[in-house]
């Protein structure tokens, strides 16, 4: 028998501890194919997040620092400015990249730093227990919107993405999905761009992934991949940003 | 060129940027705060000169954070702030602690609470020596008395950051930052050779993967790191305590002051002497681990000691730790913007002498 489809070589052969349905699975998956592809393992540095992926490096065969809450793009920088040969690239969740971290992710943008930076946009705190995200749909009921999140209150769903296309200094994004297997492909051709623009040293690089969390949407997996059309990506429109 | 030596007169801010790059600082990341600006400045002009990396960060919170990346990629790294500033990097240090990465962060102090003033202060004291961010770390603390203390003492940080891989804090005030003296720079070209970073995250060519992490979430692991630490420290504390001593061998009083304070004390103890007052000083260099070791042979009857500060007594508090009540310990200290005089250091030791 042959083999013709199989675990990366980035990506280590372990059992996970993210939920059913999770979206970070596919996309640490999706990252470690994309890394392998194209034969840049040995020169990878990778910066986790603070959040469910806090761990990344349990499942990513390459090296990896942590980072402080929002403080990637910080250290990312640091390092690549001190490597640049290596590439290097930071895996953040809608908090850490957009609340938390609003100020490190506009200034790296606007510095141009010449890095990969994978947006993980699941409209939700996982790690501390479901609150409002900075990317939470109006509506949506989370632990501190109780209610559902309403503008009077908490203000509107941030594009971050779209925010960032206005600087110079950035040269790629995209939104990308991974509610069916087309997008989940085309998601893999967003993140191979965003690589090769590094590689090719055309500057900051931005994949948005639009990803379920059964868990604290309070839905089934299944109910979940079928809420991102629904619901997420009416605020979330998918696509080519910059 | 090598070891040859250039006389110049240079502020203490200046001095510490060039001690850095003589001590073969590649990366520094800062933001603009007062009493600190030449220093910034300085870096800004010599590190690209030198081709090195100089960032002007969003802010103290970024470039702390930028010094944690560039060190994780085994790069000698440093930052620079004042007071309000450096509250700021705590979250970044406490995580370079975590991490067990080497870097240096130097705090020109000066006048808080809050947003205070910019005169020259000894208040963060208490945050330099006792972790100031989160969780049980250490970082060694530095406190340089002249300029060219401060381009040594600069040099020597990095070296002990880069041994004991932890974050070294320098700890000057506005009037170290702001004042100048003549130095003698080393202008030789060779920096101290870089420590061998099996550590560093370079990728993982030809090894197994490295990870830069201070999270520790199985039981037990994170009490097994923290003891990992304090070994560490304890190692710290027999080994780099330093100090001057002046004139304390026959002193029935003993004056105890760091850093520019320590300058007016010792001119104090000399207007004493010259009165045929018996008075010495103990000026601690290392601040972190606290010079104990200064005192063993002191605290004999009739022996009093007098601690001056910037401040309304931080050091006091190890100074009394460490004499375990052998001896009267009193306190002079000015602080938002007062400065103890000679005058009035002289006029209470004259008292305690009665």
């Amino acid at each position: 028998m042959q083999k013709i489809y199989s675990r990366p070589l980035s990506l280590k052969d372990t059992s996970t501890h993210y939920c059913p349905g999770c979206g970070h699975g596919i996309a640490h998956r999706l990252v470690c194919e994309v890394i392998d592809e194209l034969g840049i393992r040995e020169r990878v540095i990778a910066i986790a997040p603070v959040g469910c992926a806090v761990i990344a490096y349990d499942y990513w065969d390459f090296d990896v620092s942590e980072a402080a809450h929002g403080r990637a793009m910080a250290v990312a920088t640091g390092i690549k400015r001190m490597r640049p040969e290596n590439i290097v690239f930071t895996y953040q969740g809608d908090g850490d990249l957009a609340a938390i971290g609003t100020a490190e992710t506009i200034h790296t943008a606007n510095r141009g730093e010449n890095i990969t930076v994978i947006f993980i946009n699941n409209a939700v705190y996982g790690m501390t227990g479901g609150q409002m995200a900075p990317t939470t749909l109006l509506g949506q009921k989370t632990a501190t919107t109780p209610g559902g999140r309403t503008p009077e209150l908490y203000g509107y769903p941030l594009k971050i993405s779209e925010m960032l296309a206005v600087l110079p200094g950035v040269k790629y994004i995209e939104r990308v999905s991974l509610h069916s297997p087309p997008e989940v492909l085309k998601a893999k051709r967003a993140i191979t761009q965003a690589f090769k623009n590094q590689m090719d040293g055309v500057g900051f690089s931005l994949v948005e992934i639009i990803a379920a969390c059964p868990t604290y949407w309070g839905m089934s997996p299944q109910k979940a991949q079928q809420w991102i059309p629904e619901g997420m990506l009416k605020e979330f429109p998918l696509g080519r940003i910059k | 060129m090598t070891g040859s030596k250039k006389k110049m007169l240079i502020s203490g801010n200046e001095a510490i940027g060039a001690g850095a790059i003589r001590a073969g600082c590649v990366f520094y990341a800062g933001y603009p705060i007062t009493p600190q600006n030449e220093l910034t400045s300085y870096m800004a002009e010599h590190m690209p000169a030198a081709g090195r990396v100089f960032i002007q960060a969003e802010s103290e919170l970024a470039a702390i954070n930028m010094v944690f990346g560039a060190a994780a990629a085994g790069a000698r790294a440093m930052t620079s702030s004042s007071s309000p500033g450096v509250s700021l990097k705590q979250e970044g240090i406490s995580y370079i602690a975590g991490a067990q990465l080497p870097a240096v962060i130097v705090n020109i102090m000066r006048g808080g609470p809050g947003l205070g003033n910019i005169s020259p202060s000894q208040s963060d004291y208490f945050q330099a020596t006792r972790s100031g961010g989160h969780g049980d770390y250490h970082s060694i603390v530095l406190a340089p008395a002249s300029v060219p203390e401060a381009y040594t003492l600069m040099q020597r940080a990095f070296a002990l950051s880069e041994t004991y891989r932890g974050p070294v804090i320098l700890l000057g005030d506005g009037m170290l930052g702001q004042m100048m003296e003549v130095v003698e720079l080393d202008t030789g070209t060779k920096a101290p050779a870089v420590t061998k970073k099996p550590w560093a995250l370079t990728g993982c060519k030809g090894r197994q993967p490295n990870i830069v992490r201070s999270i520790y979430l199985k039981e037990g692991a994170l009490e097994k790191f923290n003891l990992l630490l304090q070994k560490k420290y304890h190692l710290i504390r027999q080994r780099e305590q330093r100090y001057e001593s002046f004139a304390v061998d026959d002193a029935r009083v003993i004056i105890v002051a760091y850093g520019t304070m320590a300058r007016i004390a010792k001119q104090a103890v000399m207007a004493l002497r010259k009165k045929g007052k018996k008075a010495g000083l103990i000026r601690p260099i290392t601040l972190w681990p606290f010079p104990a070791s200064a005192f063993s042979v002191l605290g004999r009857p009739r022996q009093k000691f007098l601690v001056t500060e910037m401040s309304y007594g931080q050091m006091l508090e190890d100074v009394r730790l460490t004499l375990e009540g052998r001896a009267e310990v009193s306190f002079l200290g000015r602080a938002g913007g007062g400065i103890p005089s000679e005058e009035e250091i002289t006029a209470r030791a004259m008292r305690l002498l009665q």
